[in-house]
């Protein structure tokens, strides 16, 4: 066996030619004398006497002339049965395949550009566990249970709970990249597994948090666009540079649906069909939009806003009307947290929805003191996806759940 | 009874007594709220097409629709006769159901009818046919530039946009479900 190749194909082009090369690659196309080696970098043409078989891993080694590699294929394994295969692995011979090893590259640069913004401004990158003995209680999230376990675990819906422990336990600016499960919700902008960006910062509210998330979009926008921050969206290009526009939930319904929050409340039902059907569509056509003020009975682990309880400390932003994120001022209020959770468990189960405990050590930390904090959970998926103009969030992962 | 977990492109419902078949269906929820599908649904007698939001959970009425192949007889006035492959029943439909679907109705062909509660509503051609060309410009010998396109007539009635090296007499290739000239077929 041969010591290993010296070049990914991606560099291949950037040497100067003649050069001689040593690489390897997949055999994804045989004709006569001629093969075509492929990665998830790139392609490259070989000129060799003795053609290896379509599919084969091989070592090419000879000299690189700009246009081809004229040299020789040493085998290194072969598939044992038909290549490709229906449903295989190998990108290039899926429909989409080309797009998702583009897509996938990209998402792997957005990674790093939130982890250089993170770590420029001092914030600690940190690591919750996925099962959890309580996954939240959001009336209108469900989890998986990790099967066989005593006491009972869940996979985390998001790592908030454990994120806020870590607050009070003196962290007071905290990321992760987290993944995160929900059951039952699968379309163009939902995985049941999916990545979480979800950060906290001490010692601010959500006015602080909102500056975040638009000077982080720009940041991965610039990385990822060669400096530039305007994105395709999903058709109408949007320019995410801050500062982004600011509208009250009650503002939005006013414009976009003709009625106030205060008429539709409290029908939940109605609520939320007029959001997903007649707000959110509109918000971030131009420019991405936070939604803030959101009515008190949705307040979910946001404060109350001071100066009107009828509305909470809660913002969502919208690109191209998708939601990227929900953050919150946080409630650090241990008796009112506790009341909105009991409040949570029986309304799950008069929906005959499981009634997850209660995180004791969760109000515990509220109890032992958090400072005033913002936070925010952020749509990983969707970042990349709009950053790319893909079409869903599946189209921007290795392995969305049809493909398992 | 069926529910939202049914909904998909191709599922056929029922609303007001009028059966639909689902053409796009979108899952949509925020974050902290509930689930809905987002759905375009067309009409299958009309052709219209709506757009409707389900609550996810949301009990559906599935239409009692059934596909049966069946022979093209022979035209008669603006009815159209078909025989059940099967049953050998004759039925009789209408020019106005079948609408644009007359452009790829050739004499014997074998379709699937769609039936709704026993009464037909509409056809399925199959997605290719081959049509005859009877009527068209001359083009000129050896163009095969595909850039220029000229109309011609189909011996249906249908007109396409083809190449300039078609002529009267050529058969077509049509995809029945853009009504667009594919490629031209060698006798």
């Amino acid at each position: 066996m041969s010591e290993s190749p010296r070049y990914p194909i991606e560099i291949l082009q950037r040497l100067r030619p003649p050069a001689p090369v040593k690489l390897g690659g997949r055999v994804v196309e045989v004709a006569g004398g001629e093969v075509r080696l492929e990665d998830i970098t790139g392609s490259v043409r070989v000129e060799c006497a003795k053609a290896p078989p379509l599919g084969a891993w091989v070592i090419a080694e000879g000299e690189w002339n700009g246009v081809v590699v004229v040299g020789t294929c040493e085998v290194l394994t072969a598939p044992t049965g038909a290549f490709p295969r229906a449903g295989g692995d190998w990108p290039s011979f899926q429909a989409d395949g080309a797009a998702r090893m583009r897509a996938l590259r990209a998402r792997a640069k957005a990674r790093r550009a939130v982890r250089d913004f993170f770590d420029d401004r001092a914030f600690l990158e940190v690591e919750t566990p996925a099962a959890v003995p309580s996954p939240g209680l959001d009336l209108h999230l469900d989890a998986f249970p990790v099967a066989g376990v005593d006491p009972p675990r869940w996979l985390i819906t998001s790592p908030e709970y454990q994120m806020k422990r870590m607050l009070a336990g003196g962290a007071p600016r905290i990321y992760q990249l987290a993944r995160c499960w929900r059951r039952g919700e699968l379309g163009a902008n939902h995985q049941p597994e999916f990545t979480m960006l979800e950060w906290y910062r001490a010692f601010a509210g959500s006015a602080e948090v909102m500056r975040d998330t638009e000077q982080l979009v720009a940041h991965v926008a610039r990385t990822m666009l060669d400096g530039s921050t305007v994105i395709p969206g999903s058709g109408t290009p949007i320019d995410v540079a801050p500062p982004w526009q600011r509208l009250t939930v009650d503002e939005a319904f006013r414009t976009f649906a003709g009625v106030g929050v205060q008429d539709v409340l409290p029908d939940e039902e109605r609520f939320f069909r007029i959001l997903v059907d007649q707000v959110e569509p509109q918000l971030g056509r131009m420019r991405p939009i936070f939604l803030t003020h959101w009515p008190a009975s949705m307040a979910s682990l946001a404060r109350l806003d001071p100066n009107d309880p009828s509305v909470c400390d809660r913002f969502e932003a919208y690109i191209a009307g998708i939601e990227l994120c929900n953050g919150f001022g946080e409630l650090v209020d241990p008796v009112e947290q506790r009341r909105r959770l009991r409040a949570d468990q029986e309304r799950r189960v008069a929906e005959g929805k499981i009634a997850y405990p209660i995180d004791e050590r969760f109000i515990g930390a509220l109890e032992e003191g958090l400072p005033p904090s913002g936070g925010n959970a952020l749509g990983f998926d969707r970042l990349v996806m709009l950053l790319l103009g893909a079409e869903s969030i599946g189209d921007v992962m290795a392995f969305p759940t049809e493909r398992l | 009874m069926a529910d939202t977990t049914d909904l998909k492109k191709g599922f056929k419902m029922l609303i007001d007594r009028n059966p639909f078949v689902v053409v796009d269906c979108q899952f949509v929820k925020p974050g902290k709220g509930q689930a809905f599908f987002r759905t375009k649904l067309k009409n299958m007698q009309t052709g219209a097409v709506l757009d409707r939001t389900f609550k996810s959970g949301e009990k559906l009425e599935k239409a009692d629709t059934e596909e049966r192949g069946m022979q093209f007889l022979y035209k008669e006035g603006d009815q159209y006769v078909f025989m059940d492959n099967e049953t050998y029943d004759q039925m009789r439909l209408s020019e106005e159901l079948l609408s644009d679907s007359i452009h790829y109705l050739l004499d014997n062909m074998h379709i699937d009818v769609m039936l709704f509660e026993g009464r037909p509503i509409g056809i399925t051609p199959p997605n290719f046919v081959e049509l005859e060309v009877t009527e068209t410009e001359p083009g000129f010998k050896g163009d095969t530039s595909s850039n220029t396109t000229k109309p011609a007539t189909c011996s249906t009635g249908l007109v396409v946009n083809v190449p300039l090296f078609v002529d009267v007499g050529d058969k077509l290739k049509i995809d029945t479900r853009t009504g667009e000239y594919v490629e031209r077929v060698k006798s």
